[in-house]
């Protein structure tokens, strides 16, 4: 890649421009990423910050956030799952069209953060979903969120369009619904979706760190 | 205002036969309450609501408490045959004293606010146990901003309110079954992953393993 690249430079220099599908299919992706309008708690006030001109998301292509999970890339999880609102979320990100990513902004969309030991608080939105860009903080600042979503770029940027790594929405085996969990006598049934939560190995959990 | 003893002398004059207690509160607060039998509760509130002196208007907070029962230990003396001769043994008794629920309203009155001392007028409610008979007549009709406090203390406690006219959980979805602010409430064990349990946590945690170790659990 390396001397691919260096050939791209030369050539450049010489006022011909090389790229590949593959980069311009990425570089359109990236660019045009459209996050879904929805917030769950205070993180939320911390994500409408961002889209502001202070912050100023548009700057990255996300300027638009559409009221639509159709017409949504990027579903920004932004504050506490509650164990009543856990299967609306699933179910939004299964309204959403391919390809579609997860941002899990938030001490409690991460892990529960503050209200882990709750009766009522999911422990982290990927125990039903998968999440692209984990943020700490209570709420993460903005830059923060500017920081995850670049990252995001930074992995769409690096999704090959073919093999084993490509995208879901070109991989017709691909797993793109999820099942929504049922709201039981007790807690939510199952409590966690083992295809996209195989953590943690078994046993290990308190001996690493306890 | 005002004072709680002095409600109460009015509660009594006005409705000579209604079942009210002073609760006193040993703390420096001193914040004493008024403990109102179910039967007669609808009768003190809408006095309390509507007599011109007092005029608590305005309910800001209803909650519940959770009074487990609790085993208590009494040493008695008993006359017992030991060996042929009377003698007088020690023995321990243990008893249960039953449990219950309690509803708890701060009442304020926004008429007399510029006066305002002694104020919030606190009331109590207790059911009879906490298992079948768990019943309170509703404030609601009295002040409306009860509504969807007493279908929280409904919820998180599982006092039913008879006469409320929207009685169903509000935090937690209708399937729900448990009520998660008692004391005895055991919450769902999905302790697999603590990365830094301590305390009751760390506990569970340690539980979990076990039983998952044991073949108890799958997950």
């Amino acid at each position: 890649m390396a001397t691919e690249s260096n050939l791209k430079i030369e050539l450049g220099k010489q006022g011909v421009f090389v790229t590949t599908i593959n980069e311009l299919y990425n570089w359109g992706r990236r660019s045009s990423v459209w996050p879904m309008q929805f917030g769950l708690a205070c993180c939320a006030i911390e994500m409408i910050a961002t889209t502001m001109a202070r912050y100023d998301l548009a700057r990255f292509g996300a300027e638009v956030f559409r009221p639509s999970p159709r017409q949504a890339d990027l579903m920004i999880i932004s504050g506490t799952i509650t164990k009543k609102m856990a299967p609306q979320v699933v179910r939004l990100y299964n309204q959403m069209a391919e390809p579609k990513y997860v941002i899990a902004m938030g001490a409690c969309a991460i892990s529960g953060g503050p209200f882990k030991q709750g009766y009522n608080v999911l422990k982290g939105i990927d125990r039903y979903i998968p999440v692209d860009v984990h943020i700490p903080g209570c709420p993460p600042r903005p830059e923060a969120l500017i920081h995850a979503f670049m990252t995001l770029q930074a992995k769409i940027d690096a999704q090959p369009l073919t093999g084993d790594d490509r995208p879901r929405h070109l991989d017709a085996e691909a797993q793109s619904l999820f099942p929504i969990p049922v709201q039981g006598a007790h807690d939510l049934e199952p409590p966690v979706n083992r295809l996209v939560w195989p953590l943690p190995a078994p046993g290990n959990s308190t001996e690493d760190c306890g | 205002m005002k004072t709680v003893e002095e409600i109460l002398a009015a509660i009594q004059n006005a409705l000579p036969g209604a079942s009210v207690d002073l609760v006193t509160n040993p703390s420096p607060s001193a914040q004493h309450s008024l403990l109102v039998a179910p039967r007669d509760a609808v009768a003190v509130a809408s006095f309390l609501r509507d007599d011109a002196t007092l005029a608590l208007d305005y309910c800001s907070n209803a909650t519940g408490v959770d009074w487990p029962g609790k085993e208590v230990s009494e040493k008695v003396k008993v006359t017992r045959l030991v060996d042929g001769v009377e003698t007088i043994v020690e023995e321990t008794v243990k008893q249960v004293e039953p449990g219950y629920l309690e509803a708890v309203y701060h009442l304020y009155s926004v008429k007399h606010s510029r006066d305002g001392v002694a104020l919030p007028v606190v009331i109590r409610m207790r059911t009879g146990n906490r298992a079948d008979q768990v019943e309170l007549p509703s404030l609601t009709p009295v002040w409306r901003s009860c509504e969807f406090q007493e279908r929280e203390i409904f919820d998180l406690y599982g006092i039913v309110f008879t006469g409320h006219p929207d009685l169903r959980r509000i935090l937690m979805w209708d399937g729900f079954e448990d009520f998660p602010m008692r004391r005895d409430y055991v919450d769902p064990d999905d302790y697999e992953y603590e990365p830094t349990p301590h305390d009751e946590v760390l506990k569970r945690a340690e539980e979990h393993k076990t039983a998952l170790a044991a073949g108890e659990v799958t997950a």
